[in-house]
């Protein structure tokens, strides 16, 4: 069905690639993957090349986005959280850079898929378990004894905020997939009713086609909106959830 | 009846979450733009704090939503 607004996240294998029993096939998502990473990297080296002390349209953009990030990670985490922020960098210019490869026609969408988002999820989360436990051993765990909680109550609080730890992955992971995967579905419904009013033939499936293109349009700016926004989520959040490994019990 | 018609019931049933999501986030943005108003110079420095409260909400919605789209392609 050529109408099939789920047809974009289809994985399709370019490269055939069986590494004994395992399918290792290098796929469209992983073109894609490969060329955010190429372009991030073409971009960062290419505009600190020249280093110049006052910098030009391209390295202003390197150092925007190079301070944009500090300024996050030490509001959020504190400057020991800066020993982090190769990471969280590294974590947000791939995914600002999928979303918006993603927002071109024909294009593949690579944090569109749940396995991509939550193994981001799932690293932040374990770096967060393996360094709170390594640089506070087992005191760490008083993350999850909020103080002056009343006793009685405590026991209750606490199982919450296990709950909530567990639940983090999950929605860090949920979140960005669900939202590009909902925008970009919800793109396609809107341009597909565009061919099927010009398609029903009636003389007023022209002009009241322009409807739906021009909330096409307007939800092509919000997906832009949502893909900025989702990697800053993403970024900030990685900053929190670190944040609460540097500094346990605060 | 038929199980068919009921994962559709259940789908529509759980994007309801979405519009309570909807309304936090529109709670959390509301609140803040009135903060921003009366003290401008404080609004900076509570972006960061606008965004977890607004990702944490949205988190919500985002549950229900992969509840039906579960119902509908997975299950």
């Amino acid at each position: 069905m050529a109408n099939d607004p789920i047809h974009q996240f289809n994985l399709e294998r370019v490269v055939e690639l069986p590494l004994g029993g395992i399918d290792a096939s290098l796929t469209n998502s992983g073109i894609f993957m490969i060329a955010a990473v190429a372009l991030v990297t073409f971009f960062m080296l290419a505009g600190t090349r020249t280093r110049a002390l006052v910098p030009g349209r391209w390295q202003s953009m390197v150092e925007i986005s190079y301070e944009f990030v500090a300024d996050m990670v030490k509001s959020s985490s504190g400057t020991e959280g800066m020993r982090f922020f190769p990471l969280v960098f590294s974590l947000f210019m791939f995914i600002l850079f999928s979303n918006m490869m993603g927002m071109f026609p024909y294009f593949y969408t690579v944090t569109s898929q749940l396995v991509v988002t939550f193994a981001m999820a799932m690293l932040v989360i374990t770096l967060v378990i393996v360094y709170g436990v390594m640089k506070h051993g087992i005191k760490w765990l008083k993350l999850f004894i909020l103080p002056g909680v009343p006793i009685a109550l405590l026991p209750l609080v606490t199982v919450i905020e296990i709950f909530s730890f567990i639940t983090r992955p999950v929605s860090l992971g949920v979140r960005l997939f669900a939202n590009m995967l909902a925008g970009h579905i919800a793109l396609k419904v809107f341009a597909g009713f565009i061919v099927l009013l010009i398609g029903t033939g009636a003389w007023w499936g022209y002009p009241l086609s322009i409807l739906p293109l021009l909330l096409t349009i307007a939800l092509t700016a919000l997906e832009f909106l949502v893909a900025f926004l989702q990697a800053y989520v993403f970024a900030i959040l990685t900053c929190i959830y670190l944040n609460d490994a540097i500094h346990a019990g605060h | 009846m038929e199980v068919e018609a009921a994962k559709m019931i259940g789908a529509g049933l759980a994007c309801v979450a979405m519009g309570g999501a909807g309304i936090g986030v529109g709670i959390i943005f509301g609140n803040y733009l009135q903060g921003a108003m009366r003290n401008p110079t404080a609004a900076q420095g509570q972006f960061g704090n606008l965004i977890f409260g607004f990702a944490v909400t949205e988190a919500l919605g985002i549950f229900g939503l992969l509840i039906a789209l579960l119902l509908l392609f997975v299950l």
